[in-house]
């Protein structure tokens, strides 16, 4: 059996949770047998899990559960493995999936491979592939164990509805309260994190300035997209770091990424180029980002960026 | 405080990555190797100053062959006391835990440092296993740590935001940028790094549960399309019927 951990924020279920089940029902369907999934605390959708492929939806409710420690969700979700005998465990690739993978795969003895992007191919082995070398690369791996542990690259497959709402059934699995305490979460409202954004409008030195990013601001909303940033505007203090992405900032890998005024260095691309489409606006012809691009635009971002805002507009307006 | 920094080998950012003719490894022919960034900038400079500031000691530990050790001393010219380097060439993360969990079983380490994921493997669980092996609580991608005795507060990256959590020692950090600021190693660290103990450790045995078959390189691009700056309706157009995005 294939058991997919569901992340909710909120009482709801993630984005990333549908991904996640929509691989974990193609696993099972690979391995000829079937996917559930799971959900710690309350999730008032937590049903429509059914829909992508879960034939069942546990869930887990444990005061001591109310907060994240990878330890006490460690216990949990290793203990529901155990209880249902599930074989591969699919994670999201999110700070949380990703601060509970190694401690699963420790805890049941199983083999694992972080940040997968395809579905596992199982003739003469369970084999799955993850990017490495920041995205410069693709390994394909094998899991010997019998009990394998995974975690999904977000924006890697897109949910896909297979099915119909299924009940929700109470798990009860001994759960003990960890030594963290959470004492504080900030979280930026109104937009969609960088790693689950499909959109992302991002900025780079050639804004000359904080000031200027009100143009990057306009464009991101007409779009509906999360703004980011190269690292120096990060480190200036232009922008805030959790908008820095590249090799030591955060990794995406949105449907769409717009760069304006980033000259696409290594380390750069090293966190975007993963993007399904990149759109590079530069004035400089020679700069190494055109090289990474599907869509070049080399011109004066401070006319280009507020003319591509109007032309969304039009373009919302019309359909 | 008795502080451990596991630290690991990659090839340098800049690496133009190739594999050997059968795709089945990485072509080390011109790769320079460092000390992972995550390791050293964060986590190794963190634990320093914690030492500074309280009294204790910093080790240093790789698991890996004889090469490492270049690497392993630029963190005793940084300002590690000693290093320890468990001689194995591991083939998965479990093994790589196993062999560190092994070490630090014994010897009372108030907080295990790790980096929050290495640039070639971009795996990021070594950290969580560890903690797993250790059962001890594990504190993933901190961009700030304050120490009051034997508590720490700390300031965690999550999904569009940050956490802030309060746990006592014993405990495992991954470390993400903010946590501390990059040192640069000066000549009087890297001549005293010469009389700093390397000590040798022979590996435990461990299976290794995953392999890597092979590697390959993503697909090219496709020669860039480009537009005319004037008219950004072409490139929504394209963006909307041709890539499909919008
Ligand atoms: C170990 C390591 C890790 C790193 N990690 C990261 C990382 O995670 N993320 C990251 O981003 N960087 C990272 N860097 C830094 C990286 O090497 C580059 O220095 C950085 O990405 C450059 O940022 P930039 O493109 O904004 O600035 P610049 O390189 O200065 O480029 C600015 C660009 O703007 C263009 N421009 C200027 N004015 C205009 C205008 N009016 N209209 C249009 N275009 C204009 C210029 O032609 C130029 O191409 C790392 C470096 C190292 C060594
Ligand atoms: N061979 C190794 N020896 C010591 N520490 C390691 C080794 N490999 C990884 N680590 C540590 O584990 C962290 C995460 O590695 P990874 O899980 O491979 O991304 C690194 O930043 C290091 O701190």
């Amino acid at each position: 059996m294939v058991l997919v951990f569901a992340e909710t924020q909120k009482g709801k279920l993630k984005k990333a949770a549908f991904e996640a089940v929509t691989y974990g029902y193609r696993t099972a369907q690979a391995l000829g047998s079937e996917c559930v999934a799971l959900v710690i605390g309350a999730a008032e959708d937590a049903g429509q899990l059914g829909k992508y492929g879960a034939s069942k939806v546990y869930q887990v409710e444990d005061p001591a559960l109310e907060k994240f420690d990878s330890q006490t969700y460690t216990r949990a979700i290793a203990g529901a493995a155990k209880e249902l005998d599930a074989k591969v465990l699919v994670l999201s690739h999110s700070t949380t999936g990703k601060s509970l993978l190694g401690r699963l795969a420790a805890r049941l003895d199983a083999g694992s491979v972080p940040g997968v992007n395809a579905v596992p191919t199982t003739d003469g082995g369970f084999k799955v592939r993850k990017p490495v070398f920041s995205g410069k690369a693709i390994a394909e791996m094998e899991i010997k164990t019998d009990v394998k542990v995974l975690s999904l690259m977000g924006n890697a497959i897109q949910p896909e509805v297979v099915g119909d709402n299924v009940g929700v059934e109470a798990l009860s699995v001994p759960v003990e309260a960890g030594r963290i305490t959470v004492k504080d979460v900030e979280r930026v409202e109104g937009t969609v994190p960088l790693p689950e954004a499909e959109l992302v409008v991002s900025a780079g030195r050639g804004m000359k300035g904080p000031e200027n990013w009100g143009i990057i601001e306009e464009l991101a909303e007409v779009l509906g997209a999360t703004t980011a940033c190269s690292r120096p505007v990060a480190d200036t203090g232009w922008r805030p770091h959790h908008e820095h992405v590249g090799q030591t900032g955060i990794a995406i890998r949105p449907n769409l990424y717009i760069a304006a005024g980033i000259s696409g260095a290594i380390q750069h691309l090293a966190g975007v180029n993963n993007s399904k489409t990149i759109v590079v606006i530069n004035k400089d012809p020679d700069a190494p980002f055109f090289k990474a691009a599907d869509y070049g635009v080399v011109g004066d971002l401070f006319e280009v960026v507020p003319r591509l805002t109007e032309a969304l507009k039009k373009f919302k307006a019309e359909n | 405080m008795k502080l451990l920094v596991c630290v690991s080998k990659t090839p340098d950012t800049t690496t133009k990555i190739k594999f050997t003719s059968d795709n089945s490894e990485l072509d080390t022919n011109g790769v320079q190797y460092i000390m992972n960034p995550y390791d050293e900038w964060y986590a190794l400079v963190r634990a320093l100053e914690l030492k500074e500031a309280q009294g204790g000691s910093v080790t240093i530990l790789n698991v890996g062959p004889a090469e490492n050790d270049t690497v392993i001393r630029k963190g005793l010219a940084i300002g590690a006391d000693e290093a320890v380097r468990i001689n194995a060439d591991p083939q998965s993360s479990l093994n790589v835990a196993k062999q560190i969990a092994e070490y630090a079983k014994g010897e009372g380490f108030d907080i295990v440092f790790f980096g929050k994921e290495t640039i070639d493997y971009n795996g990021s669980e070594v950290s969580a296993m560890v903690a797993e092996l250790l059962d001890m609580p594990f504190i993933s991608y901190a961009s700030h740590m304050e120490m009051d005795g034997n508590n720490a507060t700390i300031k965690r990256d999550i999904e569009g935001g940050v956490e802030t959590l309060s746990v006592d020692t014993p405990f495992v950090i991954s470390a993400a940028k903010g946590l501390a600021e990059q040192r640069i190693p000066n000549m009087r660290g890297i001549m005293m790094a010469k009389r700093k103990p390397l000590k040798v450790v022979p590996a435990a045995t461990f299976d290794d549960p995953v392999a890597t078959v092979s590697y390959e390189l993503p697909p090219e691009k496709g020669q860039v399309k480009l537009i005319d700056p004037e008219n950004m309706d072409e490139l929504v157009r394209l963006l909307h019927e041709e890539a499909k995005v919008i």
